[in-house]
């Protein structure tokens, strides 16, 4: 395992319990991982006078027909399961009078079918997952460990990972029948974002360089309410629990928007309504909107929401519970990844993904709210599960040592390089967030994705002669903010390279000069592999359609 | 934009050279924060400075340094307020100046490098002898486990904990007692005595009292509620466990903790000011074999109470009490008509003005079925 969020430590769980031997890498402590900051819940379809077909239609609706409907399907009948599992295991989901499991709403749902834990739901959960980690003893846990490569055997399978451990900068190559990445998205190429400085797309771009297929890299979601400046995230529970979003001239705009869901349309939908409010000069100076959280009654916001009044409090200086907060869509979250089965198998035989750093596709162009955490959980539990049975079903075909050495070289050589005339590289890391939000966000065209395009094969060059302050070993965070950089330039190329590939309108993929989706070319999603002379190849890949044509999306 | 002079505390264990305290400035506005700032000067400046970060939302709990001497996150301070913060008399002589910001790293930890600190070797130590996971009874439910909504949100609070580790830095118990089990581990215990879907409450009431360096290990200082930047309040936490213990299975431990408890607020109730040698006395409970050597023990302890002058000879055989005595036994009568709890996720912060008539009860000991 490598990751040790929700969808890694789901999945390490799973393969022990099918009797594998685990170890699960993490380059934090596991309880650090961002899946903490998923704040508003999980979605099932639990109650039995609703329907798993209900919540599957939503999603494949969300994804604008992008998601892959049998993936979709094994996602939402699978929920309840996984949702009783955590509770189970101590979760404490917020209970209705009765003492059952209660919901709340949430966007581009047709019911109230999302569970949680006040807004913090993800950090609860990955905690919970922590508890039984630490319980299941015979898991290892390798906390603080740098994963730099995958390596391949003789016979072109996946058979381990090359770490640096953080605490001592000893090199270790694990040996492994399967690999399972667990790694997170990518969100750090973007400036700002809400994701965590570890979001830098390790696992992504490491299997990029091993030749699987990425998928859907085009596909990046910007949350409807993040805070300017800093890009933190307001969660999409306070328009769940009722909170309205308002223009500098005080409209309610999503009745323009989305006349029936307003402000609870997918965040695709609602993101692009803010945006189109603030380009057309009906924004605040600071270019943004408002989220009206003092509707919500002042208990709610206590016993709900939290983590929101100290988010308001301590970062925008703003009492939510009496005054709206300005906020504007932001960088959130990446739909595409490493391309899998509904097994969490990659291309390449022996790896395997799930979590943010795969596309199954269950999100397809868009993801819904409270998915992410579905996501992790029931891919995460199939990986697990299918990666032992692998692993119990061959033997150990032993990847060379000499693999470890070159890596050793490697880092050795970017440790010891001369500053000369590189830059730094965090100069470097500014100019592709900033490059990224300017020309890859809620609206695109050809032209700004080219020039985007540009800078970073610039940066790619130039990347080549970055150096570093840190020559020791104990924590040498320097050096892995070098190797992180190196894998979010994998991510942004091939970002780029597929947005500008789909010339039409779909989801989070919004292009102004192909503002139509269109089904009769671009039903389909876009795979890029890194070919022989180290540039990306594009090519395509069909989406399964199940019970659910393609319509036109209304909310 | 305003300068900002942090000074941080720089230690490489390869360089065989000592921790020393390092000046920077750095270029920011006063509502960015502390950690905004160390990122800079790591960013343009030097490379090597060492701290864990992440979220910089203050929700992963990384980023547990000690600012102007107190355990916080660096994320969630501002360069302005630990920039105006008074200089604390606790702090070593000469280190800050008034304008600037010391940045080191926590306290009761042992340090990695520069601002990171080991806390598998304390602070998951400790977690870990809490039996951090849930013990239901028997198998699972085919459908949830049924549970009063209001016990939910109320471990909810024990729940927020991201682990950071100030507390654990700023515990005064511990810094005396290494072995203390401390504020962190000790509120993650309490979220599983107050979940109703463990069936080992008793057993963990009774571990956590009996042990020496248990509930009973906590002095009341505060210090643990007045640094959790998540409002966890431990302490709290602790003070709940002690009252399980006590008012529903009536752990008499063996460590005099419920006796001396029991001691300290009966003599304060009657004199309004604490009588040492009674508290010895009664902590003990003389009038047990047992009580009467412990106190025995507990001589060199009053032996230098007399030599410090906490305890004098005309205090010990004429207490008296205070003045105005009846204020105190008001403060008594009202807190014992008001036996609610404190949580975040009912009543709000002070000073929010969330309806604290409607906080519902909670329940001491609550049914749970499945």
């Amino acid at each position: 395992m490598i990751g040790a969020g929700l969808a890694g430590q789901r999945a390490a769980l799973s393969a022990a319990q099918a009797g594998a031997s685990v170890g699960i890498i993490s380059k934090v402590h596991p309880v650090r991982s961002h899946s903490n900051a998923a704040q508003g819940g999980i979605n099932a379809a639990l109650n039995p006078e609703d329907s798993w077909e209900s919540r599957a239609f939503d999603t494949v609706k969300g994804s604008d027909y992008l998601g892959d409907q049998d993936a979709i399907e094994i996602m939402t009948r699978e929920a309840p399961e996984e949702l009783l599992h955590l509770e189970h295991m101590g979760v404490t989901f917020h209970r209705n009078e009765e003492g059952l499991l209660g919901t709340r709403a949430f966007g581009g749902a047709s019911a109230a079918r999302t569970y949680y834990v006040a807004d913090i739901t993800g950090q609860a959960i990955l905690h919970v997952l922590y508890e039984q980690l630490m319980k299941h003893d015979e898991v290892y846990r390798y906390e603080e460990w740098f994963t730099t490569g995958l390596v391949l055997d003789e016979s072109g399978h996946c058979a381990g990972a090359i770490t640096r451990d953080i605490r001592d900068g000893s090199m270790e190559l694990f040996k492994a029948q399967s690999v399972i990445l667990a790694t997170g998205g990518n969100g750090q190429c973007f400036k700002p974002t809400t994701n965590a400085l570890i979001c830098t797309g390790d696992g992504i771009s490491m299997a990029y360089r091993i030749g699987a297929p990425l998928m859907d890299m085009e596909m990046i979601q910007y949350h409807p309410t993040t805070l300017a400046g800093n890009g933190l995230l307001i969660t999409e529970g306070a328009r769940g629990e009722g909170a309205h979003l308002y223009n500098a001239l005080g409209e309610r705009f999503m009745e323009k928007y989305a006349p029936n869901k307003m402000e609870l349309a997918s965040r695709d939908v609602v993101s692009r309504a803010e945006q189109t409010e603030i380009n057309e000069g009906r924004g605040f100076p600071d270019g943004t909107v408002a989220l009206d959280i003092t509707v919500v009654p002042r208990k709610r916001i206590h016993e709900a929401l939290r983590e929101i009044v100290n988010v308001g409090r301590d970062f925008a200086g703003v009492d939510i519970t009496r005054e709206p907060i300005h906020i504007k869509p932001g960088n959130h979250y990446i739909m595409g990844g490493v391309k899998t089965d509904v097994n969490g198998q990659t291309e390449v035989p022996g790896l395997y993904a799930a979590g943010e750093c795969a596309c199954v596709s269950v999100h397809g162009g868009n993801r819904l709210g409270a998915n992410s955490l579905l996501d992790t959980l029931v891919f995460g539990r199939r990986s697990g599960a299918h990666a032992a049975e692998r692993a119990a079903n061959m033997v150990l075909n032993p990847p060379s040592e000499v693999l470890l050495s070159e890596e050793e070289r490697r880092l050795g050589s970017l440790v010891n390089r001369d500053r000369g005339t590189g830059r730094r590289v965090a100069e470097l890391r500014n100019e592709l967030g900033e490059t990224l939000d300017r020309y890859c966000a809620v609206f695109r065209d050809a032209v700004g994705l080219n020039t985007a395009l540009e800078i970073v094969t610039r940066l790619k060059e130039e990347y080549g002669s970055v150096a570093i302050d840190d020559r020791g070993t104990i924590f040498n965070q320097d050096l892995l903010g070098a190797l992180e950089l190196g894998y979010m330039l994998d991510c942004a190329e091939t970002t780029l390279i597929s947005a500008i590939h789909r010339t039409e309108s779909r989801g989070a993929h919004f292009r102004t000069d192909f503002p139509e989706r269109n089904d009769d070319e671009w039903l389909k999603h876009i795979d890029v592999t890194l070919d022989g002379d180290g540039k990306p190849h594009i090519s395509y890949s069909p989406v399964t359609i199940t019970q659910w044509q393609p319509e036109e999306r209304k909310y | 934009m305003p300068d900002y002079k942090l000074k941080i505390r720089r230690h490489d264990p390869e360089s065989g050279i000592p921790p020393y305290w390092k000046d920077y400035t750095v270029e920011l506005d006063g509502h960015r924060s502390v950690l905004d700032g160390i990122l800079q000067l790591r960013d343009r400046v030097d490379g090597s400075i060492g701290i864990r970060c992440s979220c910089q939302a203050a929700i992963c709990g990384s980023c547990g340094v000690r600012i102007n001497g107190q355990a916080k996150l660096a994320c969630n301070t501002k360069l302005s307020e630990a920039a105006a913060e008074p200089v604390r008399v606790s702090q070593r002589a000469g280190i800050r100046e008034p304008g600037e910001i010391t940045v080191e790293p926590m306290g009761n930890m042992p340090v990695l490098k520069d601002l990171i600190v080991n806390m598998d070797a304390v602070h998951w130590k400790k977690v870990r002898r809490v039996v951090p996971w849930l013990l239901p009874a028997g198998e699972p439910p085919e459908r949830e486990y049924v549970v009063p909504p209001e016990t939910m949100i109320d471990v909810t609070q024990a729940m927020a904990c991201i682990h950071c580790g100030a507390c654990v830095s700023d515990c005064l118990s511990m810094e005396v007692d290494p072995l203390f089990i401390g504020p962190a581990a000790l509120a993650k215990a309490y979220r599983f005595v107050g979940d109703p879907r463990d069936a080992q409450t008793e057993e963990r009431l009774r571990d956590l009292a009996e042990d020496p360096h248990g509930i009973y290990d906590c002095t009341h200082c505060f210090n643990c509620v007045q640094v959790c930047p998540k409002g966890v309040a431990p302490m709290d936490q602790i003070m709940r466990l002690r009252r399980r213990a006590t008012r529903d299975y009536e752990i008499n431990d063996q460590n005099n903790g419920r006796r001396h408890e029991h001691a300290f607020t009966k003599i304060i109730q009657k004199k309004g000011i604490l009588d040492e040698r009674k508290l010895l006395q009664d902590s003990f409970g003389p009038f047990r074999p047992e009580g009467g050597i412990q106190l025995l023990r507990a001589l060199p302890t009053g032996l230098r109470g007399f030599a410090r002058g906490k305890i004098t000879p005309r205090k010990a055989l004429f207490h008296e009490g205070i003045e105005g005595l009846e204020n105190v036994r008001r403060i008594y009568d009202h807190a014992e008509n008001h036996a609610e709890e404190v949580n975040l996720y009912i009543l709000g912060e002070e000073g929010d003005d969330a309806a604290q008539d409607e906080a519902p009860a909670i329940g001491e000991s609550p049914e749970v079925t499945a």
